[in-house]
């Protein structure tokens, strides 16, 4: 593909999808990393009351609850591009369509969020003592 | 074992998604059922990883309700400890399979990949260990009064 003159100086390479198969790796690998300390500190309920609700008031903390909103986050964005991928790898035919179901799916994404975003910034600063 | 896997690179603006023939996929070997199932674990996992993250983050004050009573009293349905342990057993291999799928792209030198990639497997493996027994044998009732 021909360097285009305004693709001089910007980080877009000229492959279809290649911003959301960027987040697709990143929200992948934060997910996963996150899951290897959640195993464990789901398993600390094995060791009783005192234990595990001292470890999970960790949770109860208004930045970790900021944390957590971009976890929710990562692991929707996963979710709704992963169907993209398998709506173009079992039905070629779409792919086609690329852009508008690209956009799609990235609208689907942003629209649940913003629900999400407004259910959970009120546990943050319920926790954060903005609000009570 | 030692199969030399093929480089992945992002989608080609040269062939990927032009006309019918669809995005690169393996032809065939161990990559092709890795390709499958990540298709079909990610389908499964869609209802189980993002149906346990509303229920537990999102809706009913997400995380803030969350203790050992909660957890206690979900346990006690059968239901919800199967579907943790299926989430548990499918989000640990999808994820540890991606993270297999990264490392062939940025860890070129076979003995450091190996090394990375066996990190990662023992990892998923202990995770799977732990995870497994404690949603099987979690017992209350050896704390009474908590739910």
């Amino acid at each position: 593909m021909a360097k285009r003159k305004s693709d001089v100086g910007t980080l877009y390479k000229g492959s279809p999808g290649q911003w959301s198969w960027l987040l697709h790796r990143i929200t992948g690998v934060a997910v996963i990393l996150f899951l290897f300390a959640h195993v464990v500190d789901t398993a600390v309920v094995g060791w009783g009351p005192e234990a595990y609700n001292r470890v999970i008031s960790v949770y109860h903390n208004w930045f970790v609850q900021l944390l957590e909103l971009g976890l929710v986050a990562a692991v929707l964005y996963h979710a709704i591009n992963g169907l993209k991928i398998m709506l173009f790898d079992f039905w070629p035919a779409s792919a086609r369509h690329m852009k508008p179901i690209a956009l799609a799916s990235t609208g689907i994404f942003v629209l649940a969020m913003i629900p999400i975003t407004i259910i959970m910034a009120n546990g943050i600063l319920e926790s954060a003592g903005v609000i009570s | 074992m030692a199969v030399q896997a093929p480089e992945r690179r992002p989608p080609s603006s040269q062939g990927g998604f032009q006309g019918l023939r669809g995005r690169e996929r393996p032809t065939g070997g161990f990559e092709l059922w890795s390709w499958l199932f990540m298709r079909i674990s990610g389908l499964v996992l869609l209802i189980l990883a993002v149906g346990h993250v509303l229920i537990m983050h999102v809706l009913d004050d997400g995380v803030q309700r969350v203790n050992f009573g909660f957890v206690a009293t979900r346990w006690q349905n059968p239901f919800w400890r199967t579907w943790d342990w299926a989430l548990l057993v499918l989000a640990l291999i999808h994820g540890i399979n991606g993270l297999r799928v990264i490392v062939q792209d940025y860890v070129k030198w076979p003995g450091l990949r190996f090394a990375v990639d066996m990190a990662f497997y023992i990892t998923g493996f202990a995770l799977f260990v732990l995870g497994t027994v404690v949603v099987f044998t979690f017992d209350p009732s050896q704390w009474p009064g908590t739910t």
